[in-house]
């Protein structure tokens, strides 16, 4: 599996730490209470098919970056950097 | 039909004419008292113990492929009970108890050899944690061994005691501890709860679960409609996909786990062993071929088979444990869809939905649970109440934060496990 960095282009997955889904892209108000933080922190959508999720380029620039991928034939759709999908 | 040596002796010398199918092939009928979705190891022993511990007989497990296709079929077959948390330590007894009663219970041969698992440590810091969990393990009632170096050297003479890295500075051993011819137990369970009236139906895809006032009225599948009273889901990585049917999303994560096994070889590992500083955990077949694995390829994975890197790391592992494993050619490689749960421990609970069980996130480490999670979750599902060899695997203990079992100790959190 390769995923291409918007900022240091195609690299071997080796480079990366995997943090898992997007979730924590939207990450509750403290405040929130317990059912949107089990959500949060546990519940996951776990798709067979597309699904986003987070890595780290661990060894390359220490971006964090939001993947698009394909959990059924491991296809790298898209990675762009977490904090423009945050946006 | 029942096996034994007279049976054997006597097929052998008539041509082995006599045998026939262990189980039928029967169609669904449009009603059960209770569906289990899944034919895997925990579905089919669910069945089995419903019908024989609690009497039942209008029973169906629904398979969408061929029973033991799963997991079940997948796995590197290490059964154990060297578990440290309250909540893990009495179930995983629990069912290492039924494994040790399972041949004669089934009657069939699942080729169950208790030859000893050894996990070794390799720092003081290691040795002090496996001396603790020996010590649970005790507590627990069942057996442990705190191996010194030489200890481990008798045993196990052709690791790389003094490797410049990772020197082995003794192990845990666990004699009770073994491997199970994996596809055995699944067809031994079938047979078991076919015999008793069980209708086992394969190539039958559970489409929807049909839920009316808060209540189970049956499910949609592939075949038709089948109406139940009570419906269990034990589908292992396909959990999240099922529960979605019932409007329900879980704490899970499917991610794939590879495993490899070489050519046939004459004997030389008779134990199961562990490394401790790499993910790396072998065993010899009974036909010859090493049969070994390490961690999970650690990214959300539907695809049954994985990349490089694992492949890679269980490689290094074991060569730099047991360098002479280097001369064995690898003969075939494959992945299964583990359910991974935040702490790394399983559920068998009620639902929000009356009439709906679940039974999932058994990680890596399932196999081991099939006796265990089969007789708990037939217990749950017939009487509505725990068992109490498996009353912490609760559904709820994440939301509350009460009764989390992280054994590993590193947080109940997704990508830890
Ligand atoms: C490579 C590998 C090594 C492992 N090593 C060990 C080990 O050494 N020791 C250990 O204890 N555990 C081990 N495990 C874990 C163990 O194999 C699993 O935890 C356990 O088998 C899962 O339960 P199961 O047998 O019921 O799963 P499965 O056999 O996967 O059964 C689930 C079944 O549900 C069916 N299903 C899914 N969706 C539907 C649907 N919609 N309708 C109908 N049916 C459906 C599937 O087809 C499947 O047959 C290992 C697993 C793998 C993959
Ligand atoms: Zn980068």
């Amino acid at each position: 599996m390769r995923i291409t960095c918007p900022l240091c282009g195609d690299r071997d997955r080796r480079e990366f730490y995997y943090k898992g889904a997007a979730v924590a892209l939207d990450r509750p108000e403290p405040d929130a209470g317990a059912e949107a933080w089990d959500e949060y922190v546990f519940l996951r959508d776990n798709p067979a098919g597309e699904t986003r999720d987070l890595w780290y380029h661990a060894d390359g620039c220490g971006a964090w970056l939001e993947v698009r991928r394909d959990t059924v034939t491991h296809a790298v759709l898209e990675a762009r950097l977490a904090a423009e999908a945050a946006r | 039909m029942r096996f034994s040596g007279l049976r054997v002796l006597r097929e052998g010398l008539t041509g082995n004419k006599g045998w026939k199918a262990h189980w039928r092939d029967p169609a669904p009928k449009p009603e059960y008292d209770i569906v289990i979705i899944g034919g895997g190891g925990h579905g089919l022993a669910t069945a089995y113990y419903l019908a024989r511990e609690h009497g039942l007989r209008n029973i169906a497990v629904l398979e969408k492929g061929y029973l033991g296709g799963g997991n079940i079929g997948r796995n590197t077959t290490i059964v154990r009970a060297n578990y440290g948390l309250p909540g893990n330590s009495e179930f995983y007894s629990h069912s290492l108890k039924l494994w040790e009663g399972l041949e004669q219970d089934l009657n069939f041969n699942v080729m169950h050899s208790q030859r000893g698992v050894i996990n070794l440590f390799h720092s003081d810091g290691q040795r002090d944690a496996y001396a603790r969990r020996g010590n649970a393990m005790l507590n627990q009632g069942d057996d442990a061994i705190l191996l010194d170096r030489g200890g481990v050297r008798k045993m196990l003479p052709y690791l790389d005691f003094d490797n410049g890295r990772f020197p082995v500075r003794g192990g845990l051993y666990h004699p009770r501890g073994g491997t199970a011819r994996h596809d055995a137990v699944a067809w031994g369970y079938a047979r078991g709860a076919d015999m008793r009236g069980v209708d086992l139906i394969q190539n039958c895809e559970v489409t929807g679960i049909e839920v009316k006032n808060g209540a189970v009225t049956g499910v949609q599948t592939s075949r038709g409609a089948i109406r139940a009273k009570k419906v269990g889901i034990v589908v292992a990585g396909r959990s999240s996909q099922v529960a979605a049917m019932a409007g329900m999303r879980l704490p899970i994560e499917s991610h794939v786990l590879q495993a490899f096994v070489t050519e046939g070889l004459k004997p030389v590992i008779d134990t199961v062993v562990t490394f401790g500083m790499g993910h790396f955990y072998i065993s010899q077949s009974d036909k010859g071929g090493l049969v070994f694995g390490g961690d999970i390829d650690m990214y959300a994975s539907y695809a049954a088979r994985g990349n490089l890197p694992a492949v890679e790391h269980v490689m290094e592992a074991g060569m730099a444990l047991m360098p002479m494993i280097g001369k064995a050619r690898v003969l075939r490689s494959w992945g299964g869809i583990m359910d991974m749960s935040p702490d790394g421990s399983p559920i068998i609970d009620k639902t929000g939905i009356e009439g709906l069980y679940l039974n999932c996130g058994w990680c890596y480490g399932g196999f081991k649970a099939v006796p265990g999670s089969g007789h708990c979750f037939a217990h749950l599902m017939a009487t509505g109440r725990p068992h109490e060899a498996a009353a912490g695997f609760r559904l709820d203990r994440f939301r509350t934060g009460f009764g989390i079992m992280d054994e590993e100790g590193t947080g109940a959190q997704h990508n830890l496990h």
